[in-house]
């Protein structure tokens, strides 16, 4: 099950440098048109690498709250 | 929930200059959660900066921000941390401001031990201007002004600071992301004149002429080379041969330069 609640692409700002997609671990994001895109949002472990590794604040996960 | 970057930005400057890939992002938000943690009031944080990719860093942040000229953020450091000893003033800058043209002011600093931090965004080159060596650019290694490779001895960043007399001295990297945080945090912590090297990549001016395919390639190259200082204490020269060491690699206290100062003066007995 999906970990995370929505993975937000501030798209104007992703400049495509690839980092994100080259460190998911789970291919839940991909490469579309030059920036990144949600392939498969299911996947998504909420481990946060895609977004401590963006160098232009360009993808932001929230992680589910615990139930 | 997610991390709220926002209230530390000044958001209508981004997208920022860097280039795709180019490390520094990564570094400012390392730099952004350590400033975070210790839960300083914006108003208290200066940041100064020199000339060169990295030097455009402040403008992008919402604290006291200065950005001066080539190789001088030191200097206007340590005259707003003696007019202001409050103020918890940062100088940062590339490899080549703080030690090619800044080298001068980098040593005296550390030198005097005055209670400010100092992170040196060491890519190997000059970014800005279009990939020119650098103190720190490796043997071998291509750049403009050095076609057939590099052919000079470089500087080891953190043996200088160490030689120069800075009682914190510490390495990361951009990759190493939470390593880099809690370096950056202890380094202002810290009472003295403290130095942190950031190994951080140049996709455009350095990767894409020295072998790297792509930005994420860089990154992969400092967790793949980076030993921590713990481990290395147990490896041999040949294992550590080609590597590079993070962790803190010197701390020792000595007299604050403010405190001699007052007292040498006068001013506190
Ligand atoms: C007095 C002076 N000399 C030279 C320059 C040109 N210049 C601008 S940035 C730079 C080097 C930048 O390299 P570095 O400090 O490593 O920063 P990076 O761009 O790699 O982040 C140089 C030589 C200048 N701006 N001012
Ligand atoms: S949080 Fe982890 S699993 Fe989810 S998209 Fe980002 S890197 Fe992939
Ligand atoms: S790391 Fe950031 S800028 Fe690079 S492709 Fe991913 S979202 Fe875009
Ligand atoms: S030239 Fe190099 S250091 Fe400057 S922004 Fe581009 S990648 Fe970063
Ligand atoms: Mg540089």
């Amino acid at each position: 099950m999906a970990k995370a609640e929505k993975i937000e692409i501030i798209e104007k700002w992703c400049k495509g440098c690839e980092i994100c997609v080259e460190f998911c671990p789970t291919g839940a994001i991909e490469m579309r048109d030059f920036k990144v895109a949600i392939k498969d949002l299911e996947k998504c472990t909420a481990c946060m690498q895609c977004e401590l590794r963006c160098p232009d604040f360009a993808i932001i996960v929230y992680k589910k709250e615990k139930e | 929930m997610s991390y709220d970057y926002a209230k530390y930005l000044r958001k209508g400057k981004l997208p920022h200059i860097w280039c795709a890939g180019c490390s520094y992002g990564i570094v400012l938000k390392s730099l952004i959660r350590a400033i975070d943690s210790l839960q300083w009031d914006k108003n208290d944080v200066a940041i100064v900066s020199g000339i060169g990719c990295a030097s455009r860093l402040p403008g992008y942040v919402d604290f006291n921000t200065l950005h001066t000229t080539h190789g001088r953020s030191i200097a206007f450091a340590t005259g707003l941390k003696l007019a202001n000893p409050k103020l918890n003033v940062l100088a940062m800058g590339g490899d080549g401001d703080m030690t090619a043209i800044g080298g001068n002011h980098f040593i005296h600093a550390c030198r005097r031990n005055l209670d400010i931090t100092i992170f040196v965004f060491n890519n190997n080159i000059y970014g800005m201007t279009g990939a020119q060596y650098s103190p720190t650019t490796p043997k071998g290694a291509w750049a403009t002004t050095s076609p057939y490779g590099m052919a000079e001895n470089n500087f080891n960043i953190t043996d200088l600071a160490i030689g120069a007399g800075a009682t914190y001295v510490a390495r990361t990297t951009a990759y190493h992301v939470a390593h880099c945080e809690k370096t950056m945090k202890e380094a202002f912590l810290h009472k003295g004149t403290s130095v942190v090297e950031i190994i951080n990549s140049c996709p455009t001016g350095f990767g894409r002429k020295n072998k790297f395919k792509t930005p994420a390639s860089m990154l992969m190259w400092m967790k793949d080379n980076a030993v921590n200082i713990e481990k290395a204490k147990n490896m041999s020269p040949e294992e550590l041969a080609g590597k590079f060491i993070i962790g803190v690699l010197h701390k020792v206290e000595r007299p604050e330069y403010l405190e001699t100062y007052d007292a040498t003066v006068g001013l506190k007995k």
